[in-house]
């Protein structure tokens, strides 16, 4: 354990567990307050510190430092469980938890508008245990341990895509297909790690990646990484397992779309690789072929027609939930990719994709709020009507689309230089075409925006965007911008998290 | 010089244009805005006459990249010349019109224009490459209606698609060559082939000229004027600065010199004409600079020169006839010589000018890249061109004029334009006829010395009687009813390829894509309930793989790519 970079050391010492713990026990008081604003406060609260100690982690896993190993109630590894951290998802628990503060600000005047008042606290509360289990997720070091986490960060999520049933009730419908289709993709992990505890007797990560060394050729091991890649790869969304996606994002609250767009897949992508690269290796020539002719072609598959059904969408909601199917082929094909070049391009836009949905979901939940307007052919003349919001909107946009000195851009530019590299032309080309329909859908919103007339007489009155929801979506806008031209915070980022996914594993 | 432009001396005119641009658009007056308007261009040009020497002025170093933001050598100060001139000159034509947007738009456009000549390294040329772009735009969308809108989008997205390409080719020839700097660059290298694209896309090469006729006719009257002097002439700038001597050229010129003959002949929108007519021009030009030399490279700044100011004389008066009248289809006008008779003395110089008729400057210009191409002997370039010119640019010009003001008369009784208007239009007529008759005036500031005679009895007799032979077949034509301009008709040119085709294409394989996954979905879900009525009817009731809910679709997803990776692990390799 390192000592703190800048936290008392008596705290630092026991960060990975408090950045899980302190979410997950403040849920309780924030579901007994009667007050929503005073459960937000705790949910803020508790979020911030979780940032503090993601800063922390990062901050002690940068360089060549070693991997953090915290025995929980000190029962030493493998028997005990273990929490470890190393550049990987020190990454992702600082996405996770800045992703969560800036959702939380945006959440106050979305959640008053959306939310019937008693039950506020309790979808703080929910959120809270949501933020708790993700993070959980990323940072336990025990198979099992991870099934768990992932169920406690899926069941509160159900219920916070229900509770937009007060606004369209489909939401109901769109929870309970998600329930159904998480629940198999977790039955789907814990079989597959039920499968591996079979063969190798223990549920440390550490300690089965070289259990699993002398099993080379094993047909059970197999198996098992065929069921915890299809369990996981449901939960990242990876087509065609993405099905439960498109309606859980298009209405649900504001606020849960905004931190499930920014965190939910990325969390699953990233158990992905943890198992993919630590636990099983891409050294094993099942591991490498399934990248090369499953994740690949799915990856592919899912950026164009997710691309070509975003296309299509009336509810831009609906339209961007699809476009992040496509992202998250983006991301997959780095992963199919499987150098470390095509790790760290994967990682990268696991980063950028979190700031560039945020502003984008974030934007128009200030239009719903704002406007009450959803649907595309209603954004006409919204440019003029709501400056600041749209041009955020629009940043995201050109983002999304990968305009030079955007943070899509620079995602972009390096998922191809690591499939040139591997001498994958075809991915080249259909990074290329799922840009082109990027651009076809981006337009279709934008031109409503900006360039058609407002439709005279029908328009509602416009109310004032809060700043609880400005600063967040200014804050997430320029970071569009200021890491697409300054990109190398993030990249180094990225390619701390792919060298410490490589290096982490046991070689065969 | 006097002591009191000095103080000038090393300051990019540039900046002059775009301050006053920027301050336009600040200020709700539209007097100041006038005045800023005229102004911004006297400035430039004292700052253009203050800096005599050659060099390069306003270094900034950012560590990294050294950006040179004012190089003046023999080359940019001609076209920086003429373009602070045509600026001035649409100041004055503008001078009736109160549009916030378009008086600064109009300001920052020359500017940029201005910068984008001065810049000696990529970055600058991006900076002001993507500025003329932006500032641009608001001339074709302040017009407001939702066909300007469409075509004003097209034409950002070709002009900011042009310089993220230059940035691109200047990125890869930086990695390179580890230089920024913008000189000859040459087509040997991919970076090579990038940058000549994206210099073509500005300057109308065919195929992706079609962005030319699509906005320039949809533009304001006033933005017409501007857009069609600067962003062409800046490419042929950087065609000149980067590909000078290219063969390649000399087919691509040749071929935009050539083709705009059909759309001339059938389009019915007159300024659309004009804007064939322009690509013409540019195909002269892009000749000179495939020919290379000292006169060819002359004589493609020569035409840039006088084409600028000839081409807005005549968008000058069609502005005005728009103004007036409301329409500038060749179909609903005529006779409009007895109600704008100043007009009409305007159009008929630039008219002559465009046609390179002895004494009026096309003339100068013109035979200076003729006498180019046959002193290097690409005799069938020079043949080529020579036609190009009857066919292309005389038919133009003499179909604007008759169309427009003689031709049947319409009953059209107007006013005459304003005398603002005609003071602009007399500016740039003056210069027409001045730069036809004295033109060492212009011979004297083209890059580089020369001892060049264009009143030579063969070419003075050679032009007048192409003249008159395209006089002779434009009124046979007129006379045996031949001209093919009786309905409003849409031309159809290469730009289907990106409106429609591109479009289409993208919507199609958008709805094959949807057509195909409904299909595999329905054939799956055909099977899946044929496999259920079999056997599953006793355990699934409730029938959980039903189409309607995507969680039975899923959950066979799952099964299925379960499989698949399965079976690839098992026929891997240990």
């Amino acid at each position: 354990m390192t000592v703190g970079q800048f936290l008392p050391a008596a705290l630092a010492a026991h960060a990975p567990v408090l950045l899980v713990a302190i979410p997950l026990i403040l849920s309780a008081p924030a579901a007994a307050l009667k007050s929503g604003r005073a459960a937000w406060a705790i949910a803020l609260a508790a979020s911030v510190a979780a940032f503090l100690f993601a800063i922390e982690l990062f901050l002690a896993t940068r360089g060549d430092a070693p991997a953090i190993s915290y025995a929980l109630g000190n029962w030493a590894p493998p028997i005990g469980i273990e929490f470890r951290v190393d550049g990987l998802n020190a990454a992702l628990l600082m996405l996770l938890s800045a992703s969560a503060i800036l959702a939380l600000l945006f959440a106050l005047p979305s959640v008053e508008d959306e939310i019937e008042k008693d039950k506020r606290a309790l979808f703080y509360s929910a959120f809270l245990v949501v933020l708790a289990g993700l993070a959980g997720v990323a940072t336990t070091g025990d198979a099992f341990n991870l099934f768990v986490f992932l169920e406690i960060s899926s069941i509160p999520t159900y219920a916070l895509i229900a509770m937009g049933a007060g606004h369209d009730r489909r939401a109901l419908t769109s929870s309970f297909n998600y329930l159904v289709m998480g629940t198999i993709g977790a039955t789907f992990f814990v079989i597959g790690v039920g499968f591996l505890y079979m063969s190798t007797g223990t549920l440390n990560m550490a300690d089965m990646a070289v259990q699993l060394v002398e099993l080379r050729g094993n047909r059970v091991v197999e198996i098992g990484f065929a069921f915890i890649l299809v369990g996981l790869g449901l939960k990242a969304a990876l087509f065609p397992l993405h099905l439960w996606l498109p309606g859980a994002y298009a209405y649900a609250p504001s606020f849960v779309t905004v931190f499930l767009a920014a965190t939910a897949t990325k969390v699953a992508f990233y158990a992905i690789i943890r198992f993919s690269f630590d636990v099983f290796s891409v050294g094993n020539g099942f591991v490498l072929n399934s990248f090369t002719y499953v994740i690949t072609p799915l990856a592919i598959a899912g950026m164009i027609i997710a691309s070509a059904q975003a296309l299509f969408q009336s509810d831009v909601r609906r339209l961007l939930a699809y476009s992040s199917v496509a992202q998250v082929g983006y991301m997959m094909l780095g992963l199919g990719i499987g150098t470390q070049a095509g790790v760290s391009a994967g990682v990268l836009h696991l980063i950028n994709h979190a700031m560039i949905k945020g502003a984008l979901f974030m934007a128009l939940g200030a239009f719903a709020i704002s406007y009450g307007v959803r649907r595309i052919e209603n954004f006409k003349g919204l440019g003029q009507a709501l400056p600041v919001s749209s041009a955020a909107f629009t940043v995201g946009a050109l983002s999304l689309i990968g305009v030079p000195f955007t943070v899509g851009f620079v995602s972009k530019f390096y998922l191809i230089q690591a499939a040139l590299q591997k001498g994958w032309a075809f991915a080249v080309v259909a990074i290329l075409i799922s840009s082109v329909l990027a651009v076809f859908y981006c337009y279709r919103v934008l031109v409503n925006l900006w360039v058609a007339p407002r439709p005279d007489g029908a328009s509602r009155p416009v109310q004032r965007v809060p700043y609880m929801i400005l600063a967040p979506l200014l804050v997430l806008a320029l970071m569009n911008l200021v890491f697409g031209v300054n990109a190398e915070p993030i990249v180094n980022m990225a390619e701390t998290a792919a060298a410490a996914a490589f290096n982490a594993g046991v070689a065969p | 010089m006097t002591d009191a432009l000095s103080i000038l001396n090393g300051v990019s005119p540039a900046w002059f244009l775009i301050l006053a641009g920027l301050l336009a658009w600040a200020s709700p007056r539209s007097e100041l805005r006038k005045a800023l308007m005229l102004l911004g261009p006297i400035g430039a040009l004292a700052a253009w006459f203050a800096t005599g020497e050659t060099g390069v002025y306003g270094v900034l170093d950012l560590g990294p990249v050294v950006l040179e933001t004012f190089r003046l050598d023999n080359l940019s100060r001609v076209w920086a010349l003429v373009f602070i001139l045509i600026s001035f000159i649409n100041a004055v034509y503008a001078l009736h019109e109160r549009n916030r947007m378009t008086d600064g738009a109009a300001l920052i456009y020359a500017g940029s224009a201005v910068g984008a000549v001065f810049a000696g390294d990529m970055l600058t040329l991006f900076f002001f490459w993507e500025l003329t772009a932006l500032a641009s735009a608001p001339l074709i969308f302040s017009v407001g209606t939702p066909e300007a809108q469409r075509a004003g989008l097209r034409y950002l997205a070709i002009q900011v698609l042009s310089g993220v390409m230059l940035l691109g080719g200047a990125a890869m020839l930086a990695s390179q060559t580890g230089s920024w700097a913008f000189d000859a660059i040459g087509t040997g290298s991919a970076a090579g082939i990038v940058l000549l694209l994206a210099f073509g896309l500005k300057a109308g090469f065919p195929l992706l000229h079609m962005w030319i006729p699509d906005a320039y006719p949809k533009a304001t009257g006033v933005g017409s004027v501007v857009l069609s002097a600067f962003t062409t002439k800046l490419a042929i700038y950087a065609l000149a600065r980067g590909f000078a001597g290219e063969e390649a050229l000399i087919v691509i010129g040749l071929v935009m010199a050539i083709f705009p003959v059909f759309y001339v002949v059938t389009s019915n929108d007159l300024r659309q004409t004009l804007a064939y007519a322009l690509i013409n021009q540019l195909g002269f030009m892009v000749v000179a600079v495939g020919v290379g030399g000292y006169l060819a490279i002359n004589g493609a700044a020569a035409n840039a020169f006088v084409g600028v100011i000839y081409m807005a004389l005549m968008f000058m008066v069609l502005g005005a006839v728009l103004l007036r009248t409301g329409t500038v289809k060749a179909t609903e006008l005529g006779g409009l010589y007895k109600s704008m008779p100043i007009t009409t003395l305007f159009a008929i110089i630039g008219a002559l000018s465009v046609m390179g008729a002895p004494l009026f400057s096309g003339f100068v210009a013109k035979t200076l890249i003729l006498s180019a191409t046959h002193y290097e002997h690409h005799d069938w370039a020079y043949t080529l061109l020579v036609y190009a010119s009857a066919g292309v640019m005389e038919i133009s010009a003499l179909k604007v004029v008759w169309f427009a003001f003689f031709g049947k008369d319409r009953g059209l009784r107007v006013k005459e334009a304003p005398q603002t208007m005609h003071l602009g239009m007399a500016l740039a007529a003056f210069l027409c006829v001045f730069l036809g008759v004295n033109y060492p005036a212009l011979y004297g500031i083209l890059p580089y010395d020369m001892d060049y005679k264009p009143y030579k009895l063969a070419s003075v007799y050679g032009q007048s009687q192409l003249l008159l032979g395209t006089m002779l077949v434009f009124g046979l034509a007129l006379y045996f009813k031949l001209f093919p301009l009786k309905e409003d008709r849409t031309i159809l040119d290469a730009d289907w390829l990106y409106r429609r085709f591109g479009d289409a294409s993208a919507r199609w394989g958008a709805a094959m894509g949807q057509l195909l996954f409904d299909a595999i979905g329905k054939v799956l879900g055909a099977f899946i309930s044929f496999v259920r009525l079999r056997l599953f009817n006793l355990f699934s009731p409730a029938g959980a793989l039903s189409k309607e809910f995507p969680s039975g679709m899923m959950a066979l997803w799952t099964a299925i790519m379960l499989a698949g990776v399965v079976l690839v692990a098992y026929f891997s390799p240990v």
